[in-house]
């Protein structure tokens, strides 16, 4: 009896911050990057990425004075680039509202780290996809046509269209996210205010944080309020990229008339947006000397989330096509064959490649912790969940019933140029953040720091 | 004119024995400050749970039945045959009934929470502190105002200096 009590070991869990820092060095190091001196990298990638957001600009005022005809857009395949580059960057959305609210409430602590970083991404990347359904309706200056507006027509939406379902879907899940993160900056933007030396800074800083001054009065029902917002955002995040497949599922099309989509949509959303983390992670805890808190065992937890979502997509591959046989069903069986080994299987097996092969590499673990590799690999995810959503929608459309309405889908100059445009947004105002606002939340990280726990240091 | 006695505390686990023992002395409205939030703070101060919940509520329960029925109205006023569905069609209300049910609540909780702290609040006299400035990153305080009942200067010095502070000051508030 006395020989197993005593034999109890107390399991150590890995340190999420670097030890030896203490709540000084934690807030020095997140403040640095705002601090130092404007490094030249960053206006060097400034100014290549601002120059994407004018590309898109022209792209779009083209695309109004002209009209979509200057598209790739034919008869039989009605949805191109606009609606793939939509589910594109509405799914890297998700991975901040995953870390932000659903690690939250899995209350798994090593989420701090990376949390305000994966927001920021989600905003931006909402951002870039309102923009293409909001250009693709054709007359744009119509756009408040979606929303139920009383007008002198006396005219209303359809509220039996997902197309509608989608547009609450994602104007609900923009402002959610965008509250939530503005709620877990407000401490931040505090701290920032308090460091200030210049009187503007202390004075624009200060207008935001709205006068925090971490009192446990104001704490309480802030932590309420975070706890209510994660619990608030985690069904919705499961309902939006639910409602994105919907524009396909609800829909007759063979390829796309499927109950497998919401989850499958879903569990692609969250590894495309895994790997855009990791992409802009890797990048910035290099560039802004962040490798105290940010360490390799998270970069090593976000890979092994990328390995288990890219098998639920592999298997959502998989399962597609065991339906389509099962089914009996001869034109979703034709609509799958003809995917493989159409005139798309190119894309096909890219997507497959990309989503399916390249994450097997995470299996081990000297991939899993290497940088080198988990860069690549998760850009081969970006790429091939661009992919993923080419194929569903171009593949399924560009054969229709009648062989007398068959095409090819290419997209022209100017589709690809408004793509590109939409990174550069994306980079513009992600640098802006990694400049201007914390990078990593200051008051979380702290939280989860042994020095926090009121009793530390004393004996048990 | 009234003054505000703050006190700082080195860390977490001293500053929540020191407000243990000002609830324990009897002070009631006294406030702890620190850079984020300390567990078991709330129980020490002996604060009452945060209403923000039953906010919440109310908002949800707005969106729910203001999402539900601005549908069921316009598929009234403006009926669109669309497959022959019918025009109430309930099943088809759910996904914007959910969206609107979780912006509303989204709302309430977030200006609900600012409205309980009384946020924003540019002005308040513990700004005037040089010293109250490392609240937001590594400063754990105590400020206790004059209007405290049974506030005495030098009691409370007495008191802190029992309890390991690391600094005292006095802020004076001429509004």
């Amino acid at each position: 009896m006395t020989a197993s009590t005593s034999s109890i070991v107390q399991v150590k869990r890995p340190d999420l911050v670097v030890p030896g820092e203490t709540f000084e060095s934690v807030t020095e190091i997140v403040s640095r990057p705002m601090e130092m001196k404007l490094p030249s990298w960053w206006l060097i990638t400034f100014c290549v990425a601002v120059s994407g957001v004018l590309l898109l600009k022209s792209m779009l005022a083209y695309l109004i004075w002209e009209g979509i005809g200057i598209w790739g857009l034919n008869n039989p395949v009605g949805w191109g680039y606009a609606i793939v580059n939509f589910v594109f960057w509405v799914g890297i959305g998700h991975a901040g509202t995953l870390i932000s609210a659903i690690l939250f409430l899995f209350r798994q602590k090593w989420r701090t780290a990376i949390n305000r970083f994966a927001e920021a991404m989600t905003i931006f990347a909402v951002i870039c996809a309102g923009i293409f359904p909001g250009v693709h309706i054709g007359r744009q200056w119509l756009a408040y046509w979606l929303f139920p507006i009383p007008n002198s027509m006396g005219m209303w939406p359809n509220f039996k269209s997902p197309l509608l379902w989608d547009v609450f879907a994602v104007s609900t899940y923009f402002t959610v996210s965008l509250m939530f993160w503005y709620v877990g900056l407000v401490p931040d933007l505090a701290t920032v205010r308090d460091r200030a030396k210049s009187k503007v800074r202390q004075m624009i800083y200060g207008i935001f944080s709205l006068g925090w001054r971490g009192s446990n009065r104001h704490w309480q029902n802030y932590e309420k309020a975070y706890l209510l917002l994660a619990a608030l955002a985690t069904p919705l995040v499961l309902s939006v990229h639910s409602i994105v497949s919907f524009d396909f599922a609800v829909s007759q099309l063979p390829g796309w008339h499927t109950t497998i989509f919401p989850p499958y949509f879903v569990a692609g959303a969250i590894f495309s947006g895994f790997a855009m983390v990791v992409t802009l992670m890797v990048l910035a805890r290099q560039l802004f000397n962040l490798k105290a808190l940010v360490t390799i065992g998270h970069l090593e937890r976000m890979n092994k989330i990328i390995l288990l979502t890219g098998m639920l997509v592999g298997y959502a591959y998989g399962m597609e096509f065991f339906m389509a046989w099962y089914s009996g069903y001869q034109y979703e069986t034709f609509a799958f064959i003809n995917r493989a080994t159409g005139p798309y299987a190119w894309a096909y097996w890219i997507m497959v490649s990309c989503n399916v092969i390249s994450p097997q590499l995470f299996w081990f673990k000297k991939c899993r912790t290497s940088i080198p590799i988990m860069f690549i690999v998760s850009i081969f995810v970006n790429i091939g969940m661009w992919f993923e959503r080419f194929v569903i929608t171009v593949t399924s459309l560009h054969r229709d019933f009648l062989p007398s309405s068959w095409g090819y889908y290419s997209p022209t100059w100017v589709d690809v140029c408004t793509f590109i445009g939409s990174f550069g947004l994306f980079f513009t105002l992600f640098l802006l953040f990694l400049r201007f606002l914390p990078v990593i939340s200051i008051s979380e990280i702290k939280n989860v720091m042994p020095e926090a726990d009121p009793h530390y240091g004393e004996e048990h | 004119m009234n003054e505000i006695l703050l006190a700082e505390f080195s860390t977490p686990g001293k500053l929540l024995k020191a407000a243990e023992k000002l609830s324990n002395c009897g002070y009631t409205t006294y406030e702890t400050y620190s850079p984020f939030p300390i567990h078991g703070m709330d129980d020490a101060m002996r604060l009452k749970h945060s209403k923000l919940g039953w906010i919440v509520l109310c908002g949800g329960a707005t969106g729910l039945i203001a999402g539900f029925s601005l549908q069921t109205w316009v598929s009234l006023h403006y009926p669109l045959i669309i497959s022959g569905k019918p025009f109430f069609s309930y099943q088809a209300f759910i996904p914007v009934t959910f969206e609107l049910m979780v912006l509303f609540s989204a709302f309430s909780a977030v200006f609900g929470m600012f409205a309980l702290n009384k946020l924003p609040q540019h002005y308040n006299p513990i700004f005037k502190s040089d010293y109250f400035r490392k609240v937001t990153s590594h400063g754990f305080f105590i400020g206790i105002d004059s209007n405290e009942k049974g506030y005495d200067r030098d009691k409370l010095r007495d008191l802190f200096a029992t309890l390991d502070v690391k600094h005292i000051e006095v802020i004076e508030d001429d509004e």
